[in-house]
C-alpha cells in the first residue's frame, strides 16, 4: 500500500511544482482586472466571456468583494476597472473617471400571500420611516410590519433613502440583509416584511408592488414614470490602456446594452 | 437524599442519547437539505465543465479544482507549522509565563472573524506584497485562520501521550528530537489528525477570506497566482445574487461530497500508517 | 542541532502570535482614529449607528455580540460534549468510526448553507410559535451552535479517548457504575483536551460571520428577549465593509479593535473557568 502512496504522493509533488513554476513564468499578455460591485460581477462576468469569444488574447478576471473594494483597487492599481454601484462617488475617488455603464431599477416587494399590491409615496414613506407599523393600516392583515433593508452605503440603499425616505431616517426596528438575494428569501419567508430588491430579481417568490400605481419594470423606468433606479458605474484611473478602453467600449456598445437589458438591467443611455 | 447510582446512570444516559440523537439529527437535516436540493443536477458534464453564462449553465469544474489546490496551499503551510508550533509547546518547553502568552494568542488567533482575515489578507497579500488575488494568497490567509486549530488539537495530542513513553526512549539515550519523533509524535498522529480535518473543512467552506484574497475569477486555475474560485465561493455568488438556486445547491452537494472524499483518505491513509502502533 | 531544532520550533511557536499581532496592528491602525474623533465612550456606548451621518455609536452591536455568544455556548457546549461522551463511552466501540467522521463532515458545510436553512427554516418556525420577527437571537444562537459542535465534538472525543484505559478500569473494579466513572474520572482527567475544543468553538462563534448576517436580523437596537433581532460586532463589519469608505470604513476597524478586546476577554474568563478545580 505505501507503494501506492508514494507514487500518488510523487504524482500530486510534481503537478504542484508545475503549477507553481507555470506560474513563474507567466506571460503578461493583455489581462484586464476588474473588481467592485457583488451586484455587477455576474453582468461583467458575461460580458467578458462573450467579450473573450472573439478577442482570444486577452484575459478578463472580474473580482468581486464591493464598491468599497472596486474604488480602493482602481484607485491602487489592482485592476484597471473598479465597478462601483453607489448612488454618489465618494471623495477619494474624485481622482477617478467614472462611466455609467448600466442603471438597476429598484422595486419594494411583499410576501405573495400579502394583499397589499401598491403604495403612494408617502405610504411607502412613512413605512419604511416607522410611521406606519402594522399592515391593517394600509388595509391588510392585522400583524406587526417587518421592514428589511438592505446596509448603509449600499447604491441601493441609497437610491432607496433618497428617493422613498427622503433625507429621513429609516425606522430602528428595520432588519437587515446585505445582498439582493437574501432579502427576496428574506422576504420570501415571511408573510409580514416589506423589503426591496432590483427590479431584475423579482421572480415569483415574491411580490412587486407598484409605486403611485406604476408597476415597477425597467421599460417604466425607462420611459421616465417610476423613479427608483440607481446607476452603476465602471472607474478608471487616469488613462485607461488601450485594452481597457476597448473594452469599456465593448461594454458600452449596443450588442452589450441590449444583452444587460436581457439579463435585467437598464441599458445606461 | 442520595439517589442510587444506577438511577443516575440511568438519567445520564438518557440525556446523553439525546444529546447524540439531536447532534445527528442536525447532521442528517442540514446534509439531506443540501443534498435534495443539488443531487438531482449533478452530471458528468457539471462535474467537468467551465462555468458559463454566470454560472446558469455549464459545470464547476474550475471551481472544484480551484478548492483542491487552495486546500493544499492551505493545509501544507498550516499543518507542518501548526505541528511544529505544538511540539515545541508540548515538549520542547515547560510550563511558564513564555508558553501561557503563546496559548493565549493562539486561542485569541481562533476567535478572529473571518472578514478580518480576509481583510488583512487582502492589503498583506493581494495589494503589498504584490500576489495579487491567487490562490498563493488566499491558502495563505486560510493557514493563518486554521493554524490555531491545528496547534490547538496537536498539543492536546502530543500531550495525551503517556510519560513513559519518552522516559524509555530517552533512557535509551535518544535525543529530544528523536524521542519526539519516534516515540511520541506516532501516537499523537490521529489526534494531529483531527486538528487538521477540522482545518481542512473549515477551507473549504470558506467564503469572506477566499473573496478577499483569491477573488471569484471563473476561469480555470493554471497557476498559483491565478485567481479561482472556490466551490463555496461559487454557491455564496450564485445564492446571493440569486442567479440559481438550483446551480447553487448542486455546487454545495458537490462540496460535500469532495469534503467526505479527503476525510475518507485521511482517515484511511492513517489507520494504515498507524497500524499495529495502537495502545 | 538539537539546539538548531529546538530554535526553529520555537520560531514555529511564535509564529502565532507574530500573525495575530500583525493583525491587531493592522486593525488598530485604521480604527483607533476615528474612535479618538468620536471619543471613546460615545463609540462603546452609543446607541445610534448612523455611519452616513456620522453617528458611531456600538454600545448595541456589543450586547448583541454578548447575547448571541453565549447563547451559541450554552446551546452548543452541553450538546457537544454531551455527544463526545455518548460516543467515546456509552456507545458500541463501531459506532464512533462512522459518527466522528460524519459530524466532521458538518465543518465543511458552508456557512451561507446554514444561514440559508435558519431563513428558510428556522426562522419562521421560530415567528409562527414563539413570535417576534424569527431573525433573532434564539435563531442565531441555535445556528452557531450546530456550526461549531463538529469542533467541539471531535476535540472533546479525542480528549476523552486519551484518558489511559486504567483509569477506568480501576474505577469500575472499585465498583463504580460507567456514568461515575465517567464523571468523576475520565471528564476530570480530560478537561484541559475539553477545553481546548470548547474554545476553539467558542473562537469560531464569535468570528462567524456569514451565517449570523442571514439569520440575527442585524437590527440596531439593543434586544431585549431572545426573540429579538439583534446585530453582533462580527456582522457590523461585514454587512457594510463592501461599501464603506472614509469615516465609515475606519468606523467599522474601530469595531475590529472592540472585538478584539471582547475576543480576549471572553478568553482570560475561560482561562479563568479553566483553573478552576472540579
Amino acid at each position: 500500500m505505501s507503494k501506492w502512496l508514494s507514487m500518488f504522493l510523487c504524482v500530486f509533488a510534481s503537478l504542484m511544482v508545475m503549477f507553481v513554476a507555470q506560474g513563474c513564468k507567466r506571460n503578461s499578455n493583455a489581462m484586464i482586472t476588474l473588481a467592485g460591485s457583488t451586484a455587477f460581477q455576474p453582468f461583467a462576468e458575461k460580458l467578458a466571456e462573450k467579450y473573450m469569444e472573439t478577442n482570444k488574447d486577452v484575459r478578463i478576471n472580474v473580482q468581486g468583494g464591493g464598491s468599497a473594494v472596486g474604488v480602493q483597487s482602481a484607485l491602487s492599481g489592482a485592476a484597471n476597472i473598479g465597478m462601483a454601484d453607489l448612488l454618489k462617488l465618494p471623495p477619494d475617488a474624485s481622482a477617478l473617471t467614472s462611466t455609467t455603464v448600466a442603471k438597476d431599477g429598484i422595486a419594494i416587494v411583499v410576501h405573495p400571500g400579502n394583499p397589499i399590491r401598491e403604495l403612494t409615496s408617502s405610504q411607502a414613506h412613512d413605512v419604511f420611516a416607522g410611521k406606519i407599523v402594522d399592515w391593517k393600516e394600509l388595509g391588510g392583515a392585522d400583524a406587526p410590519i417587518h421592514v428589511i433593508s438592505r446596509e448603509e452605503g449600499s447604491g441601493t440603499r441609497r437610491s432607496f433613502d433618497t428617493l422613498v425616505l427622503g433625507g429621513e431616517k429609516l425606522t430602528p426596528n428595520a432588519l437587515f440583509q446585505n445582498s439582493n438575494g437574501t432579502i427576496r428569501e428574506a422576504v420570501a419567508n415571511d408573510g409580514q416584511a416589506i423589503g426591496y430588491v432590483s427590479i431584475g430579481l423579482v421572480n415569483d417568490k415574491v411580490k412587486a408592488v407598484s409605486l403611485n400605481g406604476v408597476a415597477p419594470s425597467n421599460e417604466n423606468v425607462k420611459k421616465g414614470v417610476y423613479p427608483l433606479s440607481r446607476p452603476v458605474f465602471f472607474l478608471t484611473k487616469g488613462e485607461p490602456t488601450a485594452g481597457t478602453k476597448k473594452f469599456i467600449d465593448y461594454v458600452l456598445s449596443e450588442d452589450s446594452q441590449k444583452l444587460l437589458e436581457k439579463e435585467g438591467l437598464i441599458a445606461a443611455k | 437524599m442520595r439517589i442510587s447510582p444506577k438511577i443516575t446512570e440511568r438519567i445520564a444516559k438518557l440525556f446523553l442519547w439525546s444529546a447524540a440523537i439531536f447532534t445527528i439529527g442536525a447532521l442528517i437535516f442540514v446534509i439531506g437539505f443540501v443534498l435534495a436540493g443539488g443531487l438531482t443536477h449533478i452530471s458528468w458534464s457539471f462535474l467537468t465543465e467551465p462555468i458559463l453564462d454566470m454560472g446558469r449553465e455549464g459545470g464547476i469544474l474550475p471551481a472544484i479544482v480551484g478548492t483542491i489546490f487552495m486546500v493544499f496551499v492551505a493545509v501544507g503551510i498550516a499543518a507542518p507549522l501548526g505541528v511544529a508550533s505544538a511540539i515545541y509547546l508540548a515538549e520542547y518547553t515547560r510550563e511558564g509565563k513564555v508558553t501561557q502568552a503563546i496559548r493565549f494568542g493562539i486561542n485569541c488567533l481562533a476567535g478572529v472573524p473571518s472578514i478580518i482575515f480576509g481583510l488583512f489578507g487582502f492589503i498583506l497579500f493581494v495589494v503589498m506584497l504584490g500576489f495579487g488575488w491567487s490562490i498563493l494568497s488566499g491558502g495563505l490567509s486560510l493557514a493563518a485562520m486554521i493554524l490555531p486549530t491545528i496547534i490547538r488539537t496537536a498539543e492536546e495530542a502530543l500531550r495525551a501521550v503517556p510519560a513513559s513513553y519518552r522516559d524509555v526512549a530517552a533512557s535509551l539515550g535518544a535525543t529530544r528530537w528523536q524521542v519526539v519523533t519516534k516515540s511520541v509524535l506516532p501516537y499523537a498522529l490521529p489526534g494531529i489528525l483531527t486538528g487538521v480535518i477540522l482545518g481542512i473543512g473549515r477551507s473549504i467552506e470558506e467564503t469572506a477570506v477566499v473573496i478577499f484574497t483569491a477573488g471569484s475569477a471563473v476561469q480555470m486555475p493554471t497557476s498559483i497566482f491565478d485567481s479561482a474560485r472556490t466551490m463555496a465561493v461559487h454557491f455564496y455568488i450564485l445564492a446571493r445574487e440569486g442567479i440559481s438556486n438550483d446551480m447553487a445547491y448542486a455546487t454545495a452537494a458537490v462540496l460535500i461530497c469532495t469534503i467526505l472524499i479527503i476525510n475518507v483518505s485521511a482517515y484511511t491513509m492513517m489507520h494504515r500508517l498507524t497500524k499495529g502502533r495502537r495502545s | 542541532m538539537d539546539k538548531f531544532i529546538s530554535r526553529l520550533l520555537f520560531l514555529a511557536a511564535c509564529s502565532s502570535t507574530a500573525i495575530l499581532a500583525l493583525i491587531a496592528l493592522f486593525i488598530f491602525k485604521e480604527g483607533v482614529p476615528i474612535m479618538a474623533k468620536t471619543g471613546l465612550g460615545h463609540f462603546i456606548f452609543g446607541r445610534e449607528w448612523f455611519p452616513l451621518s456620522g453617528q458611531f455609536g456600538i454600545y448595541a452591536f456589543i450586547i448583541g455580540s454578548l447575547w448571541v455568544t453565549f447563547g451559541a455556548l450554552i446551546f452548543g457546549v452541553p450538546l457537544g460534549v454531551s455527544c463526545a461522551i455518548f460516543l467515546a463511552e456509552f456507545a458500541p466501540r463501531k459506532w464512533v468510526g462512522i459518527l466522528k467522521p460524519a459530524i466532521e463532515l458538518l465543518a465543511g458545510i458552508p456557512s451561507v448553507v446554514y444561514g440559508f436553512l435558519g431563513v428558510m427554516w428556522l426562522a419562521p418556525l421560530i415567528r409562527n410559535h414563539l413570535g417576534g420577527p424569527g431573525l433573532s437571537i434564539l435563531a442565531a444562537s441555535i445556528v452557531l451552535a450546530i456550526m461549531i459542535l463538529p469542533t467541539i465534538v471531535s476535540v472533546s472525543i479525542d480528549a476523552i479517548q486519551a484518558v489511559p484505559k486504567n483509569y477506568k478500569e480501576g474505577s469500575l473494579a472499585l465498583g463504580a457504575t460507567t456514568w461515575q466513572s465517567t464523571w468523576r474520572v475520565i471528564l476530570p482527567a480530560a478537561k484541559s483536551g475539553i477545553l481546548a475544543g470548547v474554545i476553539l468553538g467558542m473562537g469560531r462563534a464569535v468570528g462567524e460571520t456569514m451565517a449570523v448576517i442571514m439569520i440575527s436580523g442585524n437590527a440596531t437596537t439593543i434586544p431585549h428577549s431572545p426573540l429579538d433581532s439583534v446585530r453582533t460586532l462580527t456582522a457590523n463589519i461585514a454587512i457594510e465593509m463592501g461599501y464603506a469608505i472614509g469615516d465609515h470604513r475606519e468606523a467599522l476597524f474601530a469595531t475590529g479593535v472592540v472585538l478584539f478586546f471582547f475576543i480576549m476577554i471572553l478568553n482570560t474568563v475561560a482561562l479563568r473557568f479553566a483553573r478552576r478545580k472540579f
